[in-house]
């Protein structure tokens, strides 16, 4: 009997570590490709190459690589004045579209990992709650 | 022999025009722009998407993320008393009109994205309510589209009036193409008409039509985003956003269907075809549409004299080009194209003061006032 309800809370205690296991990365970036089109593509294009001078790269973007925290703080409340990326000044507006942190992890992710990029870490919805304005 | 090699000639010249030219005439000319100048009548606003005059020296301003500016002095003022604005891809706060009594009632109009009724998302809604200084009291929903959606895309939307007690607004097809703009049962890819009081119009087009939407005005529109009267004719003139190289001005008339998604001279972003046709009877053609897409803003006609010459043309904001452009019109045609302070900032609404000056709204300054040197 012991020996049942032992298996029985060892089975409990692993489904629960599946169901809360986070959202692996390759579904948060079939996600993030949704709110990419939804939200992105019409300034900085399904090639994420943006616009020379008016809306920045994302694709091989320097400054996305070496700048993820301040990205994320960029989608969460917008952002404005002048950046360099790959050596070209922008200096625009981007207001905050309104995404919740699922989805704006979702979306880092998509735009980390296309076009060439390549982020070794995984961006999660903590990792979104916790960059402040 | 002669004839032979003029007829040659002249197929030469065509086929060089015609193939060359990508850009869908006239072509845009950039005169010196020494010339032009700007005063700043407010700034520090990141998209100044709406305005209107109380008088001339003091201006309505929305700010898309929510906040309504009264403007005077070169100072800013939040107005108090908002509906609740859903901030959400290309939706906010929108436009804002006053009523025509205005000075007698202190009416004012505004268009917004709002999250209401419970299901998940937003639509375009327009509002009206009391202006007393600072503060908006009396307010009322007029009209809000259905159903919500998360969608990012396409809320519109401005508002006119045709001073014969109606108001005009749009609402664009809210990323949902081919299920909204052909559909007179659904809202968004519309332009509405209403009476003042939010009422519907006896003579809508419409609302004799089973199931069919009763405020709606015309259909098949992507995402009005300028509208204006022309102060000549009377008709309301929108421009909106197609696909690539399908951006329109469009002459709206009561009842009538503008085509998207089934005609369109633009494609996909990404490159592949939405339709192959561009006409179809039943469907109006486009007054004039833009090829490469400028991604125009407001709109609006010149009807004073205080820019020499430009008396009755037409300027309408390029939020992707940072320019202002001139349309000269003649006998119904685009006879020129020119850009006005090129590279200024995204325009994103243009709007002729009391003054006869115009103003525009530049994202990330603010609102300029045109000026010639």
């Amino acid at each position: 009997m012991k020996t049942i309800i032992g298996i029985l809370g060892l089975f409990i205690f692993f489904k629960g570590i599946l169901l809360y296991q986070k959202k692996p990365l390759e579904q948060s970036i079939t996600d993030g490709k949704e709110v990419y089109q939804d939200f992105c593509i019409q300034c900085h294009l399904d090639t994420g190459m943006g616009v020379s001078g008016v809306f920045p790269p994302l694709a091989k973007s320097d400054y996305l690589a070496n700048n993820v925290d301040l990205s994320i703080r960029a989608l969460k409340y917008g952002m404005s004045g002048p950046i360099i990326v790959n050596g070209e000044e922008y200096n625009g507006v981007m207001q905050e579209q309104g995404l919740d942190d699922v989805e704006i992890a979702d979306v880092m992710n998509y735009i980390l990992n296309n076009w060439g990029n390549e982020f070794k870490k995984m961006i999660t919805e903590e990792k979104v709650a916790s960059i402040n304005k | 022999m002669k004839i032979k090699f003029l007829e040659s000639l002249m197929i030469v010249v065509f086929c060089l025009t015609s193939c060359i030219s990508q850009e869908n005439p006239p072509e845009i000319k950039t005169p010196d722009q020494s010339k032009f100048s700007t005063e700043t009548v407010i700034d520090g606003i990141d998209i100044p998407w709406g305005m209107d005059f109380i008088s001339e020296s003091e201006i309505l301003v929305t700010e898309k993320k929510g906040t309504l500016y009264r403007v005077y002095n070169g100072e800013k003022v939040e107005v108090k008393g908002l509906p609740e604005i859903y901030n959400r891809g290309q939706g906010g706060l929108l436009d804002v009109a006053l009523h025509p009594d205005y000075e007698n009632n202190k009416i004012i109009y505004l268009t917004a994205g709002v999250h209401i009724e419970g299901d998940a998302g937003g639509n375009t809604a327009l509002y009206c309510g009391e202006l007393n200084g600072n503060r908006l009291s009396n307010l009322k929903l007029l009209y809000k589209g259905k159903s919500n959606t998360k969608k990012g895309q396409h809320w519109g939307s401005r508002i006119v009036f045709d001073y014969k007690g109606h108001i005009f607004f749009g609402i664009g097809d809210r990323g949902n193409r081919d299920v909204n703009p052909q559909d007179l049962n659904r809202d968004g890819g519309k332009i509405y008409r209403l009476n003042l009081d939010g009422s519907i119009p006896v003579d809508n087009p419409f609302v004799d039509q089973e199931g069919a939407l009763k405020a709606v005005y015309s259909y098949g529109h992507r995402n009005p985003q300028g509208m204006t009267i022309n102060p000549e004719t009377g008709e309301i003139w929108e421009n909106e956003h197609g696909p690539k190289g399908g951006d329109e001005i469009n002459i709206i008339q009561k009842g009538k269907n503008y085509g998207w998604p089934v005609i369109t001279y633009g494609i996909n972003y990404s490159g592949t075809s939405i339709t192959d046709k561009t006409s179809m009877p039943g469907m109006e053609q486009p007054f004039y549409y833009w090829v490469p897409s400028i991604a125009p803003s407001g709109m609006a006609f010149s009807s004073s004299n205080v820019y020499n010459q430009w008396k009755g043309d037409l300027f309408v904001g390029s939020l992707k080009f940072k320019y202002l452009e001139h349309l000269v019109i003649k006998k119904g045609k685009v006879v020129k194209r020119e850009k006005i302070l090129n590279d200024i900032g995204r325009v994103r609404n243009v709007k002729e003061g009391p003054d006869g000056y115009l103003y525009l709204g530049v994202e990330g300054k603010g609102i300029l006032k045109l000026v010639m040197k």
